[in-house]
């Protein structure tokens, strides 16, 4: 019953983000270029322009204006894009597998390789192998995505001539979904990308689960546990449990940075996701399209958030959910 | 607090602190001294020539020894921008953090010192904005107002958006460790002392409790240039930030970056080595300062 509870409080919480993300949206488009040149072009007259103006509501009160869209936007209707003269919605969502198989990768990638590599920095502290990668962490976090994707692309595109350079290959048409991972071609062409992004996570991640791991192992059940006779496989397997909670709060605080590192990936690679196509918007000045991806990924970054939550109360039991009594 | 023979003393001993300060200090002076030591004014027309354009370094086949480190297709020597576009990171890296103390410390020594719903308000918008990332904040803000003033006045303003936004994004980092230091000397006796004998508010935050807070401060502002130079290398790769006129070394990255694939990659490789090695240094440095004078401190935390 909490958990309903909890839901209904998060949902209005969420709504309430959304609205205010929606009012900026709004205010931009307000005030970012004139829809009426869009729509007409140089060649009409002024007096047929006032008209126009007057009929499609543009000298309404803001507040006015901002309840149309607002109205609009809860239908799905978040204006047409210039450049493609199609709903701005619907340009987004078509990009959104590219993006969001770059991010499965690069996620895949990352938990493969920061769970291992962060518990065994925190078991073998002292370790040869243990410092090389605390020190190679230090330089993966010092170099900025962009340059990483760079350089990928240069040794092995442009160098040694094995992996695409851009673009997404082969992608299979599943009707509702459009894949590059069913085909060699689109499995070749979202290697780099996808370690390009996950380069920038992963030192952070073998640091923090690192941390995490030796704070846990330093603790009173840990001892006991290991006075009681138990396995060192079931203390490392005690501790690591409650590691993963600051882990996955962590990764939920990271969803941002991620969503502005896919822009970076996706411009370098050309890549044919949301963030390229938000970065052409912005050249193009095509309004309708800036706003839409915005409200997009805000309604992204509300859902794994409130999923965030959610999964963290699941792993640790003793979390009450705010709202529910003790 | 440590004296100053104890912490030189602890920082000559540490061969990574030693290593990365001397890289710090080269490429600041080689920005600083950019005007007297370049080989020549990239961004003064008379001093460029079409037919230097896209060539190698000078150890290469085809290179010359007036430009060690090759040319772009302008002919601007590689090395030169280099000198000079090392400034202009280093400028809008330290002008953001400027900014981002600025606002930080003063908000943070308000919510720590008055408490009540003014704390709550300020620590409340403070964590929104940790958890929307600086980056993407930078990316829309930049991306409207590009937009909305068109590229040939965006390009004049750039450097002051740049600095205003990268600032006021992240000084929340600020008021959270100084509002916690604040809490933290504002219960000793020396402030109860200071406000017997009649001191104002402003003059006790300002004069006695701030200078106690300030170690921390500089650990982070060490990792915040950091931060600051890489978010601003990356809006100038995206378009967003400085001018191909007048470029930080993320500039010229953009500008070199399609040039790798006909193999003219020393216009690339050579700003983006620089890049990472001043980021790399000032990250040392600061895990360092961190280390010896507040070991409670923790990265990202």
């Amino acid at each position: 019953m909490h958990i309903i509870a909890f839901l209904l409080r998060r949902s209005v919480q969420a709504a309430l983000v959304m609205l205010v993300i929606s009012i900026i949206g709004f205010s931009i488009q307000d005030n970012l270029g004139d829809p009426l040149r869009e729509l007409v072009g140089q060649s009409v007259s002024e007096a047929e322009r006032d008209q126009l103006r007057e009929k499609l509501g543009l000298n309404d009160p803001f507040w006015v204006q901002y309840g149309r869209f607002l109205s609009n936007a809860i239908e799905g209707d978040l204006g047409t894009s210039y450049f493609f003269k199609r709903p701005a919605l619907d340009v987004i969502f078509d990009k959104f597998p590219a993006t969001f198989e770059l991010v499965l990768v690069s996620a895949l990638i990352i938990v493969v390789l920061s769970v291992p590599a962060g518990i065994y920095c925190a078991v073998h502290p002292g370790s040869f192998f243990s410092r090389v990668i605390m020190s190679g962490s230090i330089i993966g976090i010092s170099v900025p995505v962009f340059l990483t994707a760079i350089f990928l692309i240069w040794i092995f595109a442009v160098e040694l001539g094995v992996m695409p350079a851009y673009g997404r290959g082969e992608v299979v048409d599943l009707g509702w979904w459009d894949t590059g991972l069913l085909t060699v071609d689109g499995v070749l062409h979202i290697i780099l990308p996808a370690i390009s992004l996950a380069s920038i996570m992963l030192p952070l991640f073998i640091r923090l689960i690192r941390a995490e791991m030796m704070e846990q192992l330093g603790q009173d059940y840990v001892r006991f546990a290991r006075a009681k006779g138990l396995s060192e496989k079931r203390v490392r397997n005690h501790a690591f449990r409650n590691t993963l909670l600051p882990v996955v709060t962590v990764g939920g605080l990271q969803i941002g940075t991620l969503i502005a590192y896919t822009i970076l990936t996706e411009t370098v690679f050309q890549w044919p996701g949301m963030g390229f196509l938000f970065l052409e918007a912005v050249n193009r000045v095509d309004t309708p399209l800036i706003i839409a991806y915005i409200i997009v990924v805000g309604g992204i970054f509300v859902l794994v958030n409130t999923a965030v939550d959610l999964i963290y109360t699941m792993i640790n039991p003793m979390v009450k959910l705010p709202g529910e009594s003790a | 607090m440590m004296s100053a023979a104890e912490f030189r003393r602890r920082f000559l001993r540490d061969p990574t602190a030693v290593g990365a300060g001397i890289v710090l200090l080269a490429l600041v002076a080689m920005a600083a001294l950019a005007p007297v030591l370049a080989p020549q004014n990239p961004y003064d027309p008379m001093q460029l020539d079409i037919m230097d354009s896209e060539m190698p370094p000078s150890w290469l086949p085809g290179g010359e020894d007036r430009f060690p480190l090759g040319t772009d297709p302008q002919g601007r020597g590689v090395l030169s921008t280099i000198m000079y576009g090392t400034g202009i990171s280093l400028l809008i890296g330290l002008g953001a953090v400027a900014v981002q103390m600025l606002i930080g410390v003063t908000l943070g020594l308000i919510a720590g010192y008055r408490g009540g719903w003014l704390d709550s308000l300020l620590m409340r918008i403070a964590d929104i904005q940790l958890s929307l990332s600086t980056l993407m904040l930078a990316i829309v803000a930049l991306a409207v107002f590009s937009a909305a003033f068109g590229p040939d006045l965006y390009s004049d303003l750039a450097i002051f958006m740049l600095i205003a936004v990268i600032g006021v994004a992240e000084w929340p980092r600020f008021a959270r460790t100084v509002r916690a230091s604040v809490l933290a000397e504002r219960k000793k006796e020396y402030v109860d002392a200071a406000r017997t004998i009649g001191l104002s508010p402003g003059t006790i935050m300002r004069r006695h409790v701030l200078p106690n807070t300030l170690t921390p401060v500089l650990v982070i502002a060490t990792i915040q240039v950091a931060e600051a130079i890489v978010t601003e290398a990356a809006l100038s790769f995206l378009g967003l930030g400085m001018p191909a006129t007048q470029p930080s070394l993320g500039a010229l990255i953009r500008s070199g970056f399609e040039f790798i694939f006909s193999g003219a990659w020393w216009i690339t490789f050579f700003p983006a080595v620089v890049l990472i090695l001043l980021i790399l240094s000032l990250n040392l440095l600061g895990d360092w300062l961190r280390d010896t004078l507040n070991p409670k401190l923790r990265r990202g935390a």
